[in-house]
C-alpha cells in the first residue's frame, strides 16, 4: 500500500491484562472506537509506528507526483492536460495533509523530508516503476489509485484522529482520480489498434506491481497484527488484495484487455478470483532500492528540495525583517 | 485582412500566451521549492490553461466564419507549428530558477491584468465575457507574483541577487507587450481590442512600485526583442512544442 | 544549511452555507499573508469556502487531556440545555 511493511517495533501482541493501567485505558479506548488525539497518552511504539506509517504515506504522495508529472507536458489534449495537472496537484495536497497529521505527533515536516532524502524513510514501491506511455497515466489512475482508495477508505476509521481526518479529506478528493484513469483506458480501448495495444501494454506492466502495493502476505506478520490491534490498519494485506482483484477483473473485461496472469480465474466455490503467485523477490528488491526508478525518484526530490532552499530562506528572512521593522515602529 | 481574420489572429495571441505559460508552469509540478508553493503555482497554471481553452474555443468559432471549418482547441494547440504561434516571447522563456519563473510571471501578470480590465469592455461580447472571468483569476496571480518579488528582493542577499538578475534578463521581452501592430491598432479603434501603448504607463508604475518595495531596480534598457505576435520566436518555443505536440502528431486523428 | 522551517498555521474556513469557520487543516507559511494565500490554494481548490482564518499553531491555547473531566463532564448533567429534554405533544406544531 502507500505505507508498506511498517515496522511497529513489536515482536508479540500483548493482552489487556499484561498492560499497565495507562496502556490498558488506551487500548480500551481504541477498542471502543474512541479516537486518540495528539495530546492523549499513547504508547511510544504507537506514536513511532504512526509517524512511520503516516510519513510513508505522505512520502508516497509526493514521490507519486513524479511518474505522473512526467506526462503533464506531453498530455495529448488540453482537457487531459488540465485533468492531469489538477490530479498531480491533489497529490501534493494529500502529501501536505498527511505530513500535517504526522506533525501533530511532535515531528517536523523538515525532519520527515530529511529522512526520505537520506534513504531512511520508505515510500510505496509502486512509484519506482516508469511511466513509458500515455496509457500508463490511465493505468495508474485505474489500478494504483484504485488500490490506494481501497486501502484508504477503511483508514478513515483508524484510531488516530488527525490521520483519520486527513484520510477523509483525501478520499473525498480522490474519488475522481480512479475514474479519470479508467476514462483514459476506455478511450484508448475504443481507439485505434495502436492505442488498444498501448492500453494492454500498460496493464501488463502495472498489474503485478499494483498487487504488490498491498504488501507481503499476512502469514506471520507480527507488525500487521499489532497495527490491527491499534486500529491503524483495518483490513489485512491479503484481504485488500483479494478485494482489489475481484473488483478489477470485471473492469478489465469491460475494457476488453486481459490481466497478464494465466492462472487468473473465477473460483465459484470461494466466490473470488484465484490468481497466480506474486514475485515477492521483486517487491523486496524494489523496496530495498533496486527498482527501475528508485534512484531517479529520490534524486529528483532531493534536487527540488535543495534548489528550493534559498527560496524558503528568503521568505523567512523577509518575514523576520518585517516583524523587526514593525516592532521598531511600535 | 478581413475583420474576422484579424479577430481570429488576436484571439490566438491571447490563447497562445496563456497556453505557453501554462505549459511552462506545468513543468514545475512536483519540483517546486516547498509543497504549498507547488500547489499554488499549479493553480496559476490551471487558471491559464482554462483561459487558453476559452480563447481557443472562441477562435475556432470565429475561424468558421471565414474558413471552411473552425478548428478545435486541440487542433489549434497541437497541430500548429511554432511559426503559427502568436504568444509573447516572454512566456516561452525557460523556467530557470525560481526567481526567473517569478520575474516572468510578475511581468506577465501585471500586463495581463491591465489588458483584461480593458478587454472586459470589448464591443465583442464574447471577448468581454471571457475577459471578465479571466480577470478575476489574474488579479490573484498578480498579487501572488508581487508577493514573491518582494520576498525574494527583500529576503536574503542571495535571493536579492537572483531576482534582480532575472528582472534584468527578462526586461528585453517586455517591450512587445506594448507594441501594437496592424492587427492591434484597427481592433483597438473599433473597440474590440485595446490600446496597448496606453497600458504601458500603468504597467511601469505598478511594476516600479513593487520593485521599489522589493529594494530592486527597474531596468533601464530600451532595446526590446519582438516577433512573438508574428510567429518569430526564440529557440525555446520549438523545443516546448516538440514535447507538447509529439503524441497527437505521432498518432494523427486519434482521440485521447 | 537551512536555518529553520516555515512556521505551521492552523486554517479555518467558512463555507458558503453561513456556518461558522471550521478547522480544515494546517500548512506552512513564512508570514500571515502567505498563510492566507497558501490556504486559499491548498484548502479551497474545490470552492470550499468564502472566508479564511489563519492562526499560528504556536498561538493556539488548547485544553489538556487531563482537564477533560472537570471541563466537559459538568455539561453532561445539564441535559436541559438540549431541546430534546422537553418533549412536546405531537399536535403542537412549529416549536
Amino acid at each position: 500500500m502507500y505505507a508498506q511493511m511498517v515496522d511497529t517495533g513489536a515482536n508479540k501482541l500483548r493482552a489487556l491484562e499484561d498492560m499497565g493501567p495507562e496502556e490498558r485505558a488506551f487500548q480500551e479506548r481504541v477498542d471502543a472506537d474512541v479516537k486518540i488525539e495528539p495530546k492523549d497518552w499513547m504508547p511510544e511504539a504507537y506514536r513511532k509506528t504512526l509517524i512511520r506509517q503516516i510519513s510513508q504515506h505522505a512520502h508516497s504522495e509526493i514521490v507519486g507526483m513524479l511518474p505522473e508529472g512526467n506526462w503533464i507536458t506531453r498530455a495529448p489534449s488540453l482537457k487531459r492536460k488540465a485533468i492531469l495537472m489538477a490530479k498531480v496537484q491533489d497529490e501534493a495536497g494529500h502529501g501536505l495533509y498527511l505530513y500535517a497529521a504526522a506533525e501533530t505527533l511532535g515531528v517536523s515536516r523538515d525532519q520527515l523530508v530529511a529522512d526520505l532524502h537520506a534513504g531512511k524513510a520508505k515510500y510505496s514501491s509502486i512509484f519506482n516503476y516508469p511511466t513509458l506511455t500515455w496509457a500508463d497515466i490511465g493505468a495508474i489512475g485505474w489500478l494504483v489509485d484504485g488500490a490506494a482508495i481501497m486501502n484508504q477508505i477503511p483508514l478513515c476509521r483508524c484510531s488516530f484522529g488527525p490521520y483519520s481526518r486527513a484520510m477523509i479529506r483525501v478520499c473525498k478528493e480522490e474519488s475522481f482520480h480512479q475514474r479519470q484513469g479508467f476514462d483514459i483506458m476506455m478511450t484508448l480501448c475504443r481507439g485505434s489498434a495502436e492505442q488498444k495495444a498501448m492500453a494492454q501494454d500498460a496493464l501488463n506492466r502495472w498489474w503485478w506491481p499494483s498487487l504488490m502495493m498491498f504488501g507481503p502476505p499476512d502469514a506471520d506478520s507480527v507488525h500487521s497484527a499489532q497495527s490491527a490491534q491499534w486500529k491503524i490498519k483495518i483490513l489485512s494485506n491479503d484481504e485488500l488484495r483479494q478485494r482489489f482483484v475481484d473488483q478489477t477483473v470485471p473492469q478489465a473485461d469491460y475494457l476488453g484487455i486481459t490481466m497478464p496472469d494465466p492462472e487468473l480465474k473465477w473460483n465459484a466455490e470461494r466466490g473470488h478470483y484465484d490468481f497466480g503467485p506474486i514475485d515477492w523477490d521483486e517487491l523486496y528488491n524494489v523496496v530495498k532500492g533496486n527498482g527501475p526508478c528508485n534512484r531517479d525518484r529520490l534524486q529528483t526530490r532531493v534536487k527540488a528540495w535543495e534548489e528550493g532552499a534559498w527560496v524558503r530562506e528568503a521568505a523567512l528572512a523577509y518575514a523576520e525583517k518585517r516583524a523587526a521593522r514593525a516592532q521598531k515602529a511600535a | 485582412m478581413t475583420e474576422d481574420r484579424r479577430v481570429f489572429d488576436y484571439l490566438l495571441r491571447l490563447a497562445d500566451s496563456d497556453l505557453v505559460l501554462a505549459q511552462r508552469l506545468g513543468e514545475w509540478v512536483g519540483h517546486g521549492p516547498v509543497l504549498e508553493e507547488d500547489i499554488a503555482l499549479t493553480n496559476v497554471g490551471l487558471d491559464l490553461l482554462g483561459q487558453a481553452r476559452l480563447w481557443f474555443a472562441y477562435a475556432g468559432e470565429v475561424e468558421a466564419r471565414f474558413a471552411e471549418a473552425g478548428r478545435s482547441e486541440d487542433a489549434l494547440a497541437f497541430l500548429r507549428d511554432s511559426g503559427e504561434f502568436r504568444n509573447l516571447l516572454l512566456v516561452e522563456q525557460p523556467n530557470g530558477n525560481y526567481a526567473d519563473t517569478m520575474a516572468r510571471q510578475f511581468y506577465f501578470d501585471v500586463w495581463h491584468q491591465l489588458l483584461l480590465v480593458k478587454l472586459a469592455h470589448s464591443r465583442d461580447p464574447r471577448i468581454a465575457e471571457i475577459a471578465v472571468k479571466a480577470e478575476k483569476e489574474v488579479v490573484y496571480h498578480a498579487e501572488r507574483s508581487a508577493d514573491w518579488i518582494i520576498r525574494l528582493g527583500d529576503g536574503t542577499d542571495e535571493s536579492h541577487a537572483r531576482i534582480q538578475a532575472a528582472i534584468d534578463d527578462l526586461w528585453m521581452y517586455t517591450g512587445e507587450m506594448f507594441d501594437p501592430d496592424e492587427i492591434d491598432t484597427p481592433l483597438a479603434e473599433e473597440g474590440i481590442g485595446c490600446d496597448l501603448r496606453a497600458l504601458e504607463p500603468a504597467w511601469r508604475e505598478a511594476v516600479g512600485s513593487v520593485l521599489d518595495e522589493a529594494t530592486l531596480t527597474l531596468p533601464g534598457g530600451t532595446w526590446m526583442q519582438r516577433g512573438g505576435k508574428k510567429g518569430v520566436h526564440t529557440e525555446h518555443l520549438g523545443h516546448m512544442l516538440a514535447t507538447m505536440q509529439w503524441l497527437p502528431r505521432t498518432y494523427r486523428g486519434a482521440e485521447w | 544549511m537551512e536555518r529553520s522551517e516555515w512556521p505551521l498555521w492552523e486554517i479555518f474556513i467558512r463555507s458558503q452555507h453561513g456556518l461558522a469557520h471550521k478547522h480544515v487543516g494546517s500548512l506552512h507559511a513564512p508570514d500571515p499573508e502567505m498563510a492566507i494565500k497558501n490556504a486559499r490554494d491548498v484548502y479551497t481548490r474545490r470552492n470550499e469556502g468564502v472566508s479564511i482564518w489563519a492562526v499560528r499553531s504556536a498561538d493556539v491555547t488548547a485544553t489538556a487531556p487531563g482537564e477533560k473531566g472537570p471541563l466537559f463532564e459538568p455539561a453532561n448533567s445539564k441535559i436541559y440545555r438540549h431541546p430534546t429534554f422537553f418533549p412536546m405533544p405531537d399536535e403542537v406544531k412549529h416549536i
